[in-house]
């Protein structure tokens, strides 16, 4: 074979393969292509993504770290820390979904920790293909059309698998899983989405980084030992998931949550010690990946043992010692002398730990075998060398067509008959309460510990975002993930502003101030212009947004390929967005709260329908336009918001607050209903019943205040300018409109019976 | 029709990491109850099946291993078959 | 008072119990690493909530090897003071033959974390004596291993010798025997139980009804006016 061949198998392009015979001056060996294939990987590398990711705001004024390490860096008050950012890991879980989740959080949990923080919270977005139809309770109402039997199976399969994994590896650990999102679509059938969101804790004067410096210093391997797990995961990563033998994909890797535990606790308390330089979690690409990166942020060179790393399979090659993506491994750069302070600490905790090499001045990572340099390749054309990908993003009007199912908006498909019949709004809301997308996830988020480490104020299920106390401050920590795809295949750059839209007033809701952004961008194959211009134009969308709110992107990750010969996913930005809280005891509860209280719809009053829920679940419909989001509202709406929540010091003036967001109006109505049994007479008459109860359009928030509040909360608005109406007014245990009641109850059941496998 | 008790033992596959069986194997030393090396922990599944013929037993046991006791990606599994 | 507070590898709700001893009751607190043998310091030996050695095998089968577990016999037997096992410590504790029955996966075959109302069924213990008979309380459960059960006769013996402490009330959310939730052993010094008190303890997180057991121990074990309560059978006085 030639080495041309042998790189494509590898692959990488001819032009990929011809660059880096120029870098070398040489052609590669074996070793020195695996190296590359893995440096130069979509997932490693963001060879078609970067120019895009150069769009996103990146700076403020409490950004410590943004970009380029391996996690993000926020500061907050009294010297505390955020460090956090989301990661996917959605071919492994395709293929193998309890290891594939498990193993993802795994790896983000250890991104945290490789800043020196104490991993304190996870969050997960999931998407899976429809689910077949759950009947409601006790018969009532009839079930929805049966899709085909075996998709939905496969996607309970995958949806039961994930999150055992993700419940089995972050129980263990010990790190409570708090929120996140859940979403089921067809487009996700085959290639389903596992995004993991990891946040961190600590103070400004403990964070570390991912660095290796000063010649002579030592490079210290610790946790698990090295086997033949996973290896080319990151280029398998990077290509479709088409039909392939299981022999042919790399070994599954299998995540262990006990040596991952084990590994925390040491290396906190290895972060305690002046001789650490630097550290970084062994991800994708192993060895071949990290003490590069480290090396090029350190501008120095690192040279590897490779007789010194400790193996778990016999006879391994250096190739498979290096391209190795065994789990709950790290790299440690220590100062010269130090190393057994270092080996100490692990050894006791009953880890792995071993010198594996040195720093060394000439910028090169070599890899030395029994004293014989093996292979030699100069750390910049690893790290920054990949050329970038020819493909042009095609301009908006030659894919005009492209956006959506044109025309679908509500309209004009009134006249068709829905697939399903409706009589009036209540039959309706049961019926979305009940679809999987909205239901409750009780189902999900019970098998996840959300209660240890005894700081969840608000846990999953209860409100729009989490809320964490940090022991021993007045502050407190709202933190948010998710994001529609839906609507950004109807309309990309639309999509990309509401993903984070979403997040910032999920923050709000609680009381937050939004203060920066971690996101996964899950698209499908880039080499198709369609792709790549709703990956532009997403992009675009998400930048536009953080610019008008101020926030800066941090952190985050990108996972293409996400296609199988069938099906493309939908274009999907995950945001992870955390929120600051300046005095907990003035958080603001999602549920009506007392009996009495006044109702409001605060932001737009009225828009069009397009991409909600009302129109898969009723006419069977992806479609509709988005009603484009108003930038300049949503920036008064969010001062509405910290103002009326007591975002000022004062106590805040509502008593509750829900954003509207999936399944419009009433569905926000009745989950505000759900915390206390309470229920509301509705002022509604003059809402069609379709668009206007159950549209989805953008920048709107439904608030209950106490009557003698009144005066105060219009003054607020109308000094801002921001839109409001009354809604009714909080009462019994019914929803009450148009003449028409129904139980609370009722709702509940048929919300808790969405996801009940 | 035929009796057979059939016990069919699964295993991690070989390559693959065993958190279970590592942890076993460190506490078993840990208790100096004895130096042991390439702990693996599966599973036993035993039934009892009706064929006509041994070979039709051993290829339903191969079917019911394949599809449902053992998932190919990640274990591997061998079957024995006996006629009472 | 002097409180220990076992770390094995793995336990992860050991932070938790330290700082509802140390920072919120002010009780000394030491966080004890597995490998200690000697207990003579403790009034209050602490089993946390995690997964000692990730749980492999059964949960608590490799930790009651370890050697601060096989020093607590002999704790026991001197009567130096009282073991408390959250969760985890509970399992380690039954799986060590400390408290009678054992700990099997739940009824779901699924982990499950939820707040669930218990129902107090001594109150004369030092771990209930703050609470009255009869009570309700609400705490969190957080476990894939919580079903309890144990022979007929050791049912009947606990029964006996009201050594059930805590029942699930209502909903019996593992399919625990007789719903049990909580018991002691026949000495009245060593207690084991599924929910985790330590993650309820401050109006913040919910109520704060945990924080009746663990000042219940600390009245318990400071020498002081307040009589060590020894009402009701098998309970030994302590401290």
């Amino acid at each position: 074979m030639t080495k041309l061949a042998l790189a494509q198998r590898h692959g990488l392009s001819a032009r990929e393969f011809q660059t880096i015979c120029e870098l070398l001056g040489r052609e590669p060996n074996e070793l020195e292509l695996g190296l590359f294939s893995l440096n130069w990987s979509e997932h490693c590398s963001y060879k078609s993504s970067k120019r895009f990711l150069k769009l996103l705001p990146t700076t403020g004024k409490r950004v410590l770290q943004g970009p380029g390490e391996n996690a993000g860096v926020l500061e907050l008050e009294n010297n505390w820390c955020v460090v956090f950012k989301v990661e996917s890991h959605n071919h492994p879980s395709a293929v193998e979904p309890f290891n594939g989740a498990a193993t993802g959080v795994g790896g983000i949990i250890r991104d945290i920790l490789s800043m020196g923080a104490r991993p304190i919270a996870l969050l997960d977005s999931l998407r899976f293909g429809d689910l077949s139809p759950f009947p409601f309770p006790k018969g009532k109402g009839s079930s929805p059309p049966s899709l085909g039997e075996g998709l939905g199976e496969r996607s309970q399969r995958l949806l039961e698998g994930v999150v055992a994994g993700i419940a089995h590896y972050g129980n263990c650990i010990g790190i409570p899983t708090v929120g996140g999102d859940i979403c089921f679509e067809e487009a996700y059938t085959d290639n389903c989405l596992v995004n993991t969101m990891c946040v961190g804790l600590l103070k400004k004067s403990e964070l570390k980084r991912a660095v290796a410096q000063g010649v002579g210093n030592r490079i210290l391997l610790v946790g698990a030992r090295t086997g033949r797990d996973g290896i080319h995961g990151a280029t398998f990563a990077s290509e479709d998931l088409l039909g392939e033998t299981e022999e042919k994909r790399p070994n599954v890797q299998v995540g262990d949550p006990f040596t991952g535990k084990l590994l925390i606790e040491a290396t906190l308390e290895a972060c305690q010690l002046s001789e650490l330089i630097g550290l970084q979690d062994l991800g994708a690409g192993g060895l071949s990946t990290a003490p590069p990166e480290m090396a090029a942020r350190g501008e120095v060179g690192m040279a590897i043992d490779i007789e010194e790393i400790p193996l778990r399979a016999e006879k391994m090659t250096p190739y498979e010692i290096l391209l190795s993506e065994s789990q709950e491994r790290m790299v440690l750069c220590v100062k010269d002398g130090s190393e057994q302070k270092f080996l100490k600490i692990y050894r006791k905790w009953g880890l792995e730990a071993d010198v594996i090499g040195e720093v060394i001045r000439e910028r090169v990572y070599r890899i030395r075998h029994e004293g014989r340099t093996i292979a030699e390749v100069p750390v910049r054309a690893l790290v920054e060398g990949v050329p970038e990908p020819r493909a042009e993003a095609p301009g908006s009007e030659d894919l005009s067509p492209l956006k959506g199912a044109e025309g679908a908006c509500l309209s004009t498909l009134l006249p068709a008959q829905p697939v399903t019949s409706v009589t009036g709004w209540r039959e309706a809301l049961k019926k979305l309460l009940h679809s999987p997308t909205i239901g409750s996830k009780r189902w999900v988020y019970e098998q996840y510990d959300h209660t240890v480490q005894t700081n969840t104020v608000i846990g999953p299920g209860a409100h729009d975002a989490a809320l964490l106390r940090v022991k021993g401050e007045r502050f407190a920590l709202a933190v948010t993930m998710g994001g529609n795809g839906r609507y950004c295949f109807l309309d990309p750059y639309e999509g990309g502003i509401r993903a984070v839209c979403e997040a910032v007033h999920n923050l709000l809701s609680v009381g937050a101030e939004p203060i920066g952004i971690t996101d996964c961008l899950n698209f499908a194959n880039p080499t198709d212009p369609e792709v790549l211009w709703s990956l532009d134009q997403t992009v675009r969308g998400m930048a536009q947004a953080a610019q008008a709110f101020e926030l800066p992107f941090v952190s985050g990750n990108v996972s293409l390929y996400n296609q199988s010969e069938r099906r493309k996913i939908y274009p999907t930005p995950i945001v992870g967005m955390i929120g600051l809280l300046t005095d907990i005891v003035h958080r603001v509860p999602m549920g009506f709260q007392r009996e009495g209280d006044l109702l409001y719809l605060i932001g737009k009053l009225s828009g069009k329908s397009g991409g909600s829920e009302y129109l898969k679940v009723f006419y069977n419909v992806i479609g509709g336009e988005l009603e484009p989001t108003d930038l300049e509202l949503e920036r008064r709406l969010l001062r509405v918001m910290l103002l009326l929540g007591g975002a000022n010091g004062r106590s805040p003036l509502l008593r509750s607050a829900h954003d509207i967001s999936e399944g419009g109006l009433l569905v926000a109505l009745a989950e505000k209903g759900f915390a206390r049994g309470l229920g509301a007479k509705l002022e509604l008459d003059d809402l069609s019943e379709e668009e206007g109860l159950f549209g989805e359009w953008p920048s709107r928030f439904i608030v209950t205040i106490p009557p003698e509040n009144k005066s105060a909360f219009q003054e607020i608005l109308n000094s801002l300018d921001v839109p409001y109406r009354f809604l009714g007014t909080v009462s019994g245990r019914q929803l009450e409109l148009n003449g028409q009641e129904i139980s609370v109850e009722e709702l509940r059941n048929a919300y808790e019976s969405a996801l009940n496998l | 029709m035929k009796e057979f008790t059939v016990r069919v033992l699964i295993e991690p596959k070989p390559e693959l990491l065993d958190p279970q069986g590592q942890a076993v194997e460190r506490a078993i030393k840990d208790l100096g109850l004895a130096h042991i090396s390439q702990t693996r922990v599966g599973k036993l599944v035993k039934f009892k099946l009706k064929a006509v013929s041994l070979p039709q037993a051993r290829e339903r046991v191969s079917e019911i291993a394949h599809k449902l006791l053992a998932n190919p990606v990640i274990e591997r599994y061998s079957v024995e078959v006996e006629e009472l | 008072m002097h409180a220990a507070v076992v770390v094995f590898p793995g336990s992860n709700c050991d932070l938790d119990a330290y700082y509802v001893l140390k920072d919120l009751l002010g009780i000394e607190t030491t966080l004890l690493w597995y490998r200690e043998r000697d207990l003579s310091e403790y009034d209050l030996i602490l089993l946390p909530g995690g997964f000692a050695y990730g749980d492999y095998l059964r949960a608590g089968a490799i930790a009651r090897f370890a050697p601060v577990v096989q020093a607590l016999p002999e704790y026991i037997e001197k009567q130096r003071g009282l073991v408390l096992g959250i969760c985890n410590g509970f399992q380690v504790l039954t799986e060590a033959g400390l408290l009678p029955g054992a700990l099997a996966p739940n009824i779901n075959r699924r982990f499950i974390c939820k707040s669930v109302k218990l129902r107090v069924e001594n109150a004369y213990t030092p771990f209930t004596q703050l609470c009255r008979e009869g009570e309700l309380l609400e705490l969190p459960i957080a476990h894939g291993e919580g079903r309890y059960i144990a022979s007929e006769e050791t049912i009947e013996r606990l029964k006996r010798n009201r050594q059930i402490l805590f029942r699930y009330y209502e909903e019996n959310p593992n399919g625990s025997l007789e719903s049990i939730a909580g018991i002691m052993d026949e000495t009245g010094t060593v207690f084991g139980m599924m929910p985790h008190p330590e993650r309820n303890c401050e109006r913040l997180l919910g109520l704060g009804e945990g924080l009746k057991i663990f000042q219940a121990l600390a009245q318990a074990l400071t020498p002081g006016p307040s009589p060590v309560i020894t009402h009701g059978r098998g309970v030994a006085q302590a401290g």
